[in-house]
């Protein structure tokens, strides 16, 4: 389990080698990323600012990490969220799920994904033409929420 | 007590923290004494419906106790991901 809260980007590919160095016992990895797009609501979208609550953010990501672990076998974790000014097209998120079997690997990424959506105090603006708007939660990242209760 | 405020509560408050002396006892009547602050608070708090809030960095509610609390945080729903 490791979490990783950064303004720095991420390289995925060394992100999964580092999370199975040196291991035989896994079967499956599901990768995740989030990335910044050019567009939202019709809008052209000239840049994004990711606010963040330093401390809770990497408790309250620890907390969703450990949550999916007692939920599925997995034998590795891994979340980077990045914050601050990031461009369309930079990668906002990632996930990394391990287990012996495709399935549990699957279903927690989506699990840590949908928790990070509305539990992870992250606020996004996107920069538009007159200035900057702040994204609205969606009513659907709560129903996604809902359906691992 | 240290309350800060992030995103456009920030911005509408105007600061992103501050300290506060208060004798209120819940988060509801925390956000009530502001209100009568100033209008800037008034404004920040002007529909409750869009305003969650974290107690010494946890999730928490508006009739949650303020006893002991070190650090009260207020903004929108989270936006992650």
């Amino acid at each position: 389990m490791s979490v990783s809260v950064q303004q720095g980007d991420f390289d995925v590919a060394a992100e999964m080698a580092a999370l199975r160095a040196g291991r035989t016992d896994i079967g499956a990895i599901v990768s995740f990323t989030g990335l910044v797009r050019d567009s939202a609501h019709g809008e052209e979208i000239s840049d994004m600012e990711l606010e963040h609550y330093p401390g809770m953010t990497e408790k309250a990501l620890q907390d969703i990490e450990a949550k999916a672990n007692a939920r599925w076998p997995l034998q590795a974790t891994r979340i980077v969220h990045r914050f601050g000014r990031l461009s369309p097209g930079e990668q906002i998120v990632l996930v990394l799920t391990a287990s012996p079997h495709r399935h549990a690997a699957f279903e927690a990424a989506e699990f840590l994904m949908d928790f990070l959506k509305s539990r992870a105090p992250f606020w996004k603006k996107e920069g538009t033409g007159d200035g900057g708007r702040w994204v609205d939660a969606r009513d659907s990242d709560e129903d996604a929420l809902s359906r691992w209760e | 007590m240290q309350i800060r405020y992030f995103a456009w509560l920030r911005e509408r408050v105007g600061t992103p923290v501050e300290e506060v002396e208060t004798s209120a006892t819940t988060v509801a009547a925390l956000i009530e004494e502001l209100r009568k602050r100033d209008e800037r608070y008034a404004y920040a708090f002007e529909d409750m419906s869009a305003v969650r809030v974290a107690i010494d960095q946890e999730l928490s509610e508006m009739d949650a106790p303020l006893s002991g609390a070190r650090e009260v945080a207020f903004f929108p729903p989270m936006t992650g991901g």
